[in-house]
């Protein structure tokens, strides 16, 4: 099993710190599976052209490549303007229609308000469901106050995130399972 | 329908496509050469004539996997192989070549097969070519339209007066050598939605429809917005000849097909295409309402006219050969479409 974890955006500190924390409690946890973090402040991305993922080289290439390989996707996303940042709907728009059919996707959300807690359902979730993901449905929802000092203070949230690691290989696992005894009935 | 050599009267035409994809035989991961493949594509034209098939078309596609960039050659070389099987391509990327030089490879590749030839250009579903070529994706569509529109103006002009954004302009140009009947059938490839589709209709061209699964009920939106486009656009469309193009696989059983053709489709859209095809998708490809022909040879033929009554189509073109299936396999399928599904299709939709 390969789990990638996805900071949407290329400012801030905020959801790459709960991403650590959300890849370190997998690798801890499910030492057997493969983790890799993608932080996109860290890779030049092109705008997306319409061209098929393949056809793209250099770090855009790379990100939509990995993605694509995973079989299950932690993304990570703060909220901007009352959304999800531009950065991570690229990342969408660069990727198939299809692109997270027998994929799970969990999500970690970072704000600087409560206020925009219900950003992931109406905005981010949508998507994800268009792109055929299966969702754990629980997400993280991390605020300014349980961060000090570039780390996670409140034990609540690191509790949280650790269910959401363990919910996250759970689903791919039982999905797997089920896909695999549904293939096999097929006898092609 | 005569100007695109078609005669209702003979019933539904069978052919068969290839893309000219390279891939590895998933059964045993070897690839062989390009060399071979061409060889191969080349003796698989010359056999499907000999099973009664109607018409053969290779593709164009400028990336890894594939191994007929140069199908005009390609074709060039069936043409020699072979007596009465009319030729094509599917298709031609028009968007990336200078119209001139298309028509006079198609015009010459007519003269060489004594009138066989014909082109069905489209616009590309990868578009690494643009790059290679020396093109701006950017202009993906605009290449498109301008190009083959001065395509269709050279097949119908001896003598061509042209100007526009993206060649340099043509003044009391002929355009040669001309083909054996004075012009070619030119085809517009659609993807199956029904705003390309309008596209081809909107300019009375002849529609090659290619598609992957689904209800054929579904297509059906397609091939009549096709056809509302003709007449809105001044054109009669029982004079405009419609080819659908899919998935083909037969044998002894439904079974036996989905079991034979899956590690193909599935492994080869991975390598080409950068995701596999579902096998619940897949599994549905036997029904007798979906537009995929996989099964037994009387599946196979009552899906191709069940088909023919939802769409009354003039072509029906198969592809067998996708992901690197082995030549005994195609030398099996040609068998029965020779001597049980072409014999069958004809019977029920050609006139006595």
């Amino acid at each position: 099993m390969k789990i990638v974890g996805l900071s949407g955006s290329q400012i801030g500190s905020k959801t790459r710190i709960a991403m650590t924390a959300t890849i370190k409690s997998l690798s801890e946890k499910y030492p057997e599976v493969e983790t890799e973090l993608i932080d996109l402040a860290d890779y030049k991305m092109e705008f997306s052209d319409g061209r098929n993922y393949l056809d793209y080289e250099g770090d855009t290439g790379y990100v939509t490549k990995t993605l694509m390989e995973a079989d299950a996707i932690v993304i990570g996303t703060p909220i901007f303007q009352a959304s999800i940042p531009a950065a991570l709907k690229n990342i969408f728009d660069l990727l198939p229609v299809n692109a997270f059919r027998d994929k799970v996707v969990s999500m970690l959300v970072t704000a600087g308000s409560a206020k925009h807690y219900m950003v992931a359902d109406t905005q981010l979730k949508p998507i994800l469901a268009y792109m055929k993901a299966q969702m754990v449905q629980t997400f993280v929802f991390v605020v300014e106050e349980d961060f000090y000092q570039k780390e996670i203070i409140n034990h609540d949230v690191l509790l949280r995130i650790e269910r959401l690691a363990e919910d996250t290989v759970v689903l791919t696992e039982t999905f797997t399972k089920i896909r695999e005894e549904k293939e096999a009935e097929y006898d092609f | 329908m005569e100007k695109y050599r078609i005669n209702p009267d003979n019933g539904l035409e069978f052919g068969i496509y290839t893309l000219g994809d390279h891939l590895p035989d998933p059964a045993t991961g070897e690839r062989i050469s390009a060399q071979q493949r061409i060889q191969d594509i080349i003796e698989y034209a010359g056999l499907a004539e000999q099973a009664g098939v109607e018409f053969f078309s290779v593709g164009e596609s400028h990336q890894e996997f594939f191994a007929t960039q140069a199908h005009a050659v390609v074709l060039s070389a069936i043409a020699q192989a072979t007596k009465k099987i009319k030729i094509a391509s599917s298709s031609t990327i028009i968007s990336t070549s200078d119209p001139v030089r298309v028509y006079e490879n198609f015009a010459t590749l007519d003269l060489i097969s004594g009138g066989r030839a014909e082109i069905v250009a489209g616009r590309a579903s990868r578009i690494g070519l643009f790059d290679l070529l020396g093109y701006n994706v950017r202009n993906y569509e605009e290449l498109f339209e301008e190009k083959f529109d001065l395509l269709r103006l050279i097949n119908e002009n001896e003598v061509v007066n042209w100007s526009g954004e993206f060649r340099a302009p043509l003044r009391n140009a002929q355009v040669l050598p001309r083909p054996v009947n004075g012009s070619l059938p030119i085809w517009r490839a659609v993807g199956g939605t029904p705003a390309s589709a309008m596209k081809a209709g909107y300019a009375g061209v002849p529609m090659f429809m290619a598609h992957l699964g689904g209800a054929a009920s579904t297509f059906k939106r397609t091939v009549d917005a096709y056809r509302d486009a003709a007449r809105a656009g001044g054109h009669d469309p029982d004079e405009l000849p419609i080819a659908t193009a899919g998935f083909f696989y037969a044998a002894e059983d439904s079974q036996q097909a989905l079991k034979d053709l899956y590690p193909h489709i599935n492994e080869g859209m991975k390598r080409t295409n950068g995701g596999g095809f579902p096998k619940q998708l897949f599994a549905q490809g036997v029904d007798p309402h979906n537009i995929m022909n996989i099964g037994s040879p009387q599946q196979i033929i009552e899906k191709i006219l069940h088909q023919h009554e939802v769409f009354g189509h003039q072509r029906y073109i198969a592809q067998i050969d996708f992901g690197g299936m082995p030549m005994d396999k195609l030398k099996r399928n040609l068998e029965l479409i020779g001597t049980e599904i072409i014999p069958a299709i004809k019977k029920y939709t050609a006139k006595k």
